[in-house]
């Protein structure tokens, strides 16, 4: 089940949505066989911001009936640190490199676009818009102008495919896929996490060291589906179908509402090697079905 | 590092059979092929069959748990878990029965390491926390010393699956009335320079050996906990503060040598532990 995106060639329409599967840290737990079945056609890294972050103070995880409130906070280790040690580990793995970047002005996601741009390591270039831009207050991927206006200033950057990933904690999400489109956006990529809490039962205060954080798992499928759907209507660049995705069925069901590729994020902490399940499962259905 | 790389994947080990033991459940599975865990290492368990419609219609994840001990050898390896019933995923594992099946990924995480030069090891275990203790001893020698605390004479059961065990209860029904951290005192003061500790249980009593081992200057190997969605460093959850920073226990733990730990945050706001 080959596919073509933004001019990639992927073995099949299954990736790993961003920060669900740190490829290196599997590396160790699981050993060589990891790369010799990798389970995804293209790899997602983990938010990279310019300067490195801790994340936020434990607890971190909430679980839900199907599904999972996380406030990790974006750890990573900046630019600097990635470039340094990620990047030449995940160049080496067997399928394309698709880099996510936020920043919290659009001079910051500026630097990040220009650096990854000119690595040949990296195929394309994913923006996680889920931050307030700070100059302005607004967030950036909740507000059509907002996001026209940083494509206007990244996109002559890079001549790398720019997938903008769009927040479901949006007014109208379809306007904001709109915007990112008319300004330049090779594909758009949805839904990031929802945003919910929980109360310690013991104390009746925020469980969560980030006191919110966000939901995901089978229980924003529905969400996922209807937004993946409105967006199709909206736009005609390709589109990365995400949200609560455990099987085949629920891959063809985001494919049939209008996404090229589909990202399987929470299902991975169930089943390490959820991709290569849920991409088996979706080309029997294929076959079966026409889809 | 004590680390034996586990099968890319979650795989189905049918259980062969289930003991109750006082207060806590033991788990056997079978697991063909899989490799032999290093002792401390650990194992993510869900029932195939009902994983999830418990309390709160959880669970969803699958859960840590040590691995206890393993009987056989490869290719056909059996593996046994101590599991309370703390809540809905703890509550269905408990309840599994021989013929049912675990999906179980694992080995992961780092075991613990031989004891440095000139020192002799020191088990000392609170409640569930003696499983990965019951494997080290397995390895190390069945005279290893073993200092184990429970609630009361329920719990105390769980000592029957170590050798070589003193043992202190909260409520004085079995062996020492009070803390295991006053056998621990007492066997540092009298020889404390001939030991290296190794440690498993709640975050309290965890604390309490950290700091009386600093006191002594004496190593400790501690096995911590910490709520876990993945086990495999996917989802960057299961953090706690060290002198390095935050980091992922499921991947540079759960094993931690205590002096890379900076007190009693380590065990707090983790989220698990009981
Ligand atoms: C490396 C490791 C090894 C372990 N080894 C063992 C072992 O050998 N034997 C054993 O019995 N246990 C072991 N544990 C602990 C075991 O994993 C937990 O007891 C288990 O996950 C509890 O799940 P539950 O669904 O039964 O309970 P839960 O309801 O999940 O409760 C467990 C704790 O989680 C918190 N909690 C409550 N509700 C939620 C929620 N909705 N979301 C998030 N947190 C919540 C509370 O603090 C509660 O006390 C180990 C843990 C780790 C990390
Ligand atoms: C633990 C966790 C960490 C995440 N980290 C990131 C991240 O670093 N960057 C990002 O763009 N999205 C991140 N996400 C969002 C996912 O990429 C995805 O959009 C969302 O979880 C919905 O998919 P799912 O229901 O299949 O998990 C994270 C999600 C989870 C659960
Ligand atoms: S449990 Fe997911 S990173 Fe440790």
């Amino acid at each position: 089940m080959s596919v073509e995106f933004c001019g990639l060639e992927l073995v099949h329409p299954i990736i790993n949505a961003s920060g669900t599967f740190d490829a290196i840290a599997a590396g160790r737990a699981f050993g060589e066989e990891l790369i010799e079945r990798f389970p995804f056609a293209a790899f997602v890294s983990k938010t990279v911001t310019l300067q490195p972050r801790q994340g936020n103070p434990p607890p971190r995880l909430w679980e839900l009936a199907g599904g999972l409130i996380n406030s990790i906070g974006l750890p990573n280790q900046g630019l600097r640190g990635y470039l340094q040690h990620d990047l030449p580990e995940l160049a080496r793995l067997p399928v394309p490199l698709i880099v996510n970047v936020m920043g919290s002005s659009r001079d910051q996601v500026a630097e990040l676009v220009a650096a990854f741009g000119e690595r040949a390591e990296v195929a394309a270039l994913e923006l996680n818009v889920s931050c307030p831009n700070v100059e302005t207050g607004l967030l950036m991927g909740a507000d059509p102008a907002e996001i026209a206006a940083l494509l206007d200033r990244v996109r002559p950057l890079t001549s790398k495919p720019l997938i903008v990933k769009l927040t479901p904690n949006a007014t109208d999400v379809p306007a904001v896929a709109r915007a990112a489109q008319g300004a330049g956006a090779d594909a758009v990529s949805l839904i990031n996490t929802l945003r919910g809490m929980a109360l310690d039962p013991r104390t009746g205060r925020p469980w969560l060291g980030g006191v919110t954080g966000g939901v995901s798992g089978a229980a924003v499928r529905a969400v996922a589906l209807a937004q993946v759907h409105a967006v199709a209507q909206a736009v005609e660049i390709p589109i990365v179908g995400m949200g609560g995705v455990a099987s085949g069925a629920d891959a063809l069901d985001l494919m049939r509402a209008g996404a090229t590729l589909v990202a399987v994020g929470t299902e991975s902490f169930r089943d390490p090697a959820a991709g290569l399940r849920v991409a088996s499962e979706l080309a029997e259905l294929a076959a079966n079905s026409a889809v | 590092m004590s680390r034996s790389p586990a099968p890319f994947g979650r795989r189905a080990a049918k259980i062969v059979a289930r003991e109750t033991l006082g207060a806590y459940v033991v788990i056997r599975a079978s697991d063909p092929g899989g490799p032999v865990p290093r002792p401390g290492q650990f194992y993510m368990l869900q029932a195939a069959e009902r994983w999830g419609g418990g309390e709160g219609e959880r669970p969803f994840l699958p859960r840590a748990f040590s691995v206890l001990r393993m009987i056989g050898s490869p290719p056909t390896p059996e593996l046994h878990f101590l599991i309370e019933d703390v809540g809905p995923g703890t509550n269905r594992l408990c309840e599994l029965e021989a013929g049912e099946e675990l999906l179980l990924v694992g080995p992961l995480g780092n075991g613990f390491e031989a004891p440095r030069e000139g020192r002799g090891a020191l088990l000392v275990g609170g409640g569930v926390g003696i499983a990965p203790l019951a494997i080290w001893q397995d390895e190390l020698d069945a005279s290893t010393p073993a200092l184990l605390g429970f609630r009361d004479a329920e719990h105390a059961v769980g000592a029957g699956l170590m050798a070589n065990a003193s043992v202190a209860t909260d409520d004085g029904s079995v062996g020492h009335h009070g803390l295991v951290t006053d056998l621990l005192e007492e066997q540092l003061d009298a020889r404390g320079d001939e030991l290296e500790v190794y440690a498993c249980g709640p975050p309290a009593m965890l604390e309490a050996v950290r700091a009386t081992c600093v006191r002594h200057a004496v190593p400790a190997q501690l096995a911590l906990e910490s709520g876990m969605a993945c086990g495999f460093g996917a989802c960057f959850g299961c953090v706690v503060p060290t002198v390095d920073g935050y980091v992922r226990l499921c991947l540079e733990g759960p094993v931690l040598d205590a002096e890379r730990l900076v007190g009693a945050a380590a065990f707090a706001g983790t989220g698990a532990g009981h």
